[in-house]
């Protein structure tokens, strides 16, 4: 049984016919890209996992469960955690307690070891624990709203553009990142337009066009794809 | 550059600008005019601060419901007043009961705590099944009618209560211990503005706490800058609101207690005024913002207490205390027109970016 699994899904906005029948799975500790031009549905079908947006049709299930009857905030118990697109911190809370709003589905309240992690991967957030988030630069945002995703202890996280708008060092560094992450035990299902970046660290990907999923093979062979190099890597 | 300036600026502008130089013209007139006369002495002046500093006690505790609504909702709940008022009306029967058995006599602290604890429940289920039943299913709707449907709540409960308890007015038991004066930090003070004035405080510092420190707090800050980003947090943003709502109701509550502490009554239709004032605090400070709204609070308080005898008095203004309602409302017109943000909203928007 696969960890993540989308059959057949359609969602809409209003009349907008946005995701057209998307069939995907995510196994446990891989890492999965999907990737695809602007408007291709990339982050529809995210929120459609996180319960955000209702597939009108299809299901979505996790470890077997079907997620249609949870609303969003009860799907972040179940071990999913989204770091969203455009970085989506709130910038009027401290660095510190958007780590803490990132652990509050947690029962538990030991967050040492959590934040020692953390601040290992990121040491620039410790720097500046009590500093607004909305002052952060940039890169800081991306990575805090990764660690405040980490602060959940998910077993399945779902990204949504993670190197959007950094400098080329960033980009290595934040990839360099999700490896660890999932070494260390987290699925990860990765969104991404850098393709060529994604493809390097994850074991498969999907290539969605207009609300279609017109691709779907291991990483190496995307990289091989025509298609694939013409249309995303750039290549002649 | 003197001519690019002066084709930006309006005729409307300009009569707004006059409009308020004439008014702080006629404030600063006033005021020397009352100041150099000498009619009132220090402990006069020292009254009525402490007046002032009680009454803007009261309306920070009411403002707090609508500056924290507003954060999570971007709605003006206009049936606030009607959540202020509900929970003294309710409390005047237990006062009265208490009163009448005479335990109000035997334990008069108790019992005032039993009242206020009453009181402050009952705004607060107003204030959550008004949220529960009529705002939350049109969460979705434009803003406009959320609005449109608060002051509907607001009538249907004011009429509930007329029909409930009567147009007449109600005189709330006294208490011995609450009359006469004592002195405080070196003044003359009414022992019942002491009571108010701490148990405001008090009040407000806990909620400070709550909105500053606590998880709940924190969701409820979270969930007012991005619902659906709360929600991938895992947090449950219709419970967040229910409890904000309770939280801004319990507040009302407990002001109209304190206010019928302050003048002895209720009446089913006590909650426009005061309500009104709290609003334009939340508006002064800069809605929103809880700390705004009490130094709004405060601040409207003191001058109202003050305005009347500083300077309505010095301008030969013949019965100045008749109009210290309307100072309220000139200041709010005077904040929407030059500074609409509020005292604290600058700062606010500044962070946000
Ligand atoms: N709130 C909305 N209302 C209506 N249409 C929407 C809404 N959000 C997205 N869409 C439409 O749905 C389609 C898919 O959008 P989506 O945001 O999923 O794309 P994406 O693949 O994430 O693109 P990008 O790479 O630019 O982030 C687009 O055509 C978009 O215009
Ligand atoms: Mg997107």
């Amino acid at each position: 049984m696969a960890m993540l699994e989308l059959e057949n899904v359609h969602t809409y906005y209003g009349n907008i016919h946005a995701l057209k029948g998307i069939s995907m799975k995510v196994e446990k500790g891989e890492i999965v890209t999907l990737i695809g031009a602007n408007g291709a549905g990339k982050t529809t079908t995210l929120r459609t996992i996180t319960g955000i947006l209702r597939p009108r049709e299809g299901k979505v299930t996790l470890n077997g469960e079907d997620l249609s009857q949870f609303k969003a905030h009860e799907i972040v118990y179940k071990g999913v955690s989204m770091v969203p697109e455009g970085r989506g911190i709130f910038g009027r809370l401290t660095v510190s307690e958007n780590l803490d709003m990132g652990a509050y589905s947690r029962k538990d309240k030991n967050f040492a070891p959590d934040l020692e992690r953390i601040f290992n991967l990121f040491p620039r957030l410790k720097e500046r624990r009590s500093q607004v988030a909305g002052t952060l630069s940039g890169g800081e945002q991306q990575m805090l709203a990764m660690a405040r995703a980490l602060m959940a202890r998910p077993q399945l996280i779902l990204m949504d553009e993670p190197s959007m708008g950094l400098a080329p060092v960033l980009v290595e560094a934040i990839f360099d990142t999700i490896v660890q992450i999932n070494k260390e035990g987290t699925t990860v299902l990765l969104v991404e337009q850098n393709a060529l970046m994604a493809l390097s660290i994850a074991s498969r990907g999907y290539v969605l066009q207009t609300g279609t999923i017109v691709l779907h093979d291991t990483a190496e062979n995307l990289k091989k794809n025509e298609m694939v190099q013409k249309a995303y890597l750039g290549m002649e | 550059m003197l001519k690019n300036w002066l084709k930006r600026i309006s005729a409307t502008d300009i009569l707004m600008w006059g409009i308020g130089l004439i008014i702080i013209l006629g404030v600063v007139w006033g005021s020397v005019a009352t100041l150099s006369s000498g009619k009132y002495d220090s402990a006069a002046w020292q009254n009525l601060i402490v007046t002032g500093l009680t009454l803007g006690s009261i309306y920070a505790l009411i403002a707090i419901g609508y500056t924290v609504v507003y954060g999570i909702l971007r709605m003006i709940n206009f049936a606030h007043s009607e959540i202020f008022s509900g929970g003294p009306l309710v409390a005047y029967y237990l006062a009265r009961a208490l009163n009448d058995n005479g335990f109000l006599a035997k334990q008069p602290i108790v019992g005032l705590v039993l009242v206020a604890l009453f009181s402050m429940f009952i705004s607060m289920s107003i204030a959550f099944l008004a949220e529960r039943i009529a705002y939350r299913p049109l969460r979705k709707a434009p803003r406009l009618i959320p609005l449109i449907t608060a002051i509907g709540v607001s009538f249907f409960l004011l009429y509930t209560y007329k029909g409930l308890f009567g147009s007449g007015i109600k005189d709330y038991p006294q208490l011995d211990i609450l009359k006469g004066r004592t002195p405080f930090l070196g003044m003359d003070i009414q022992i019942v503005y002491i009571v108010i004035l701490i148990s405001a405080f008090v009040l407000l510092a806990i909620l400070y706490s709550i909105v500053q420190f606590t998880k709940l707090g924190k969701a409820m800050r979270a969930v007012s800058e991005d619902k659906d980003t709360a929600a991938l947090m895992g947090i449950d943003v219709d419970q967040i609101i229910s409890a904000t709502f309770m939280i801004g109701g319990a507040l009302a509550g407990a002001g109209g207690f304190l206010y019928a502490l302050m003048f002895h009554q209720v009446a089913f239709a006590m909650g426009f005024f005061p309500a009104l004032k709290a609003f334009t605090s939340a508006v002064v400070g800069g809605i929103g913002n809880v700390v705004g709204a009490m130094i709004g609070a405060m601040f409207l308080g003191i001058i109202e207490a003050m305005g009347p005898n500083i300077f309505l008095d010095g301008l030969g203004v013949p019965a100045p205390n008749q109009l210290k309602d309307a100072i309220a409302f000139v200041l709010l017109v005077f904040i929407l027109i030059f500074r609409p943000t509020g005292i604290l909203g600058e700062r606010l928007a500044t962070k946000k970016a």
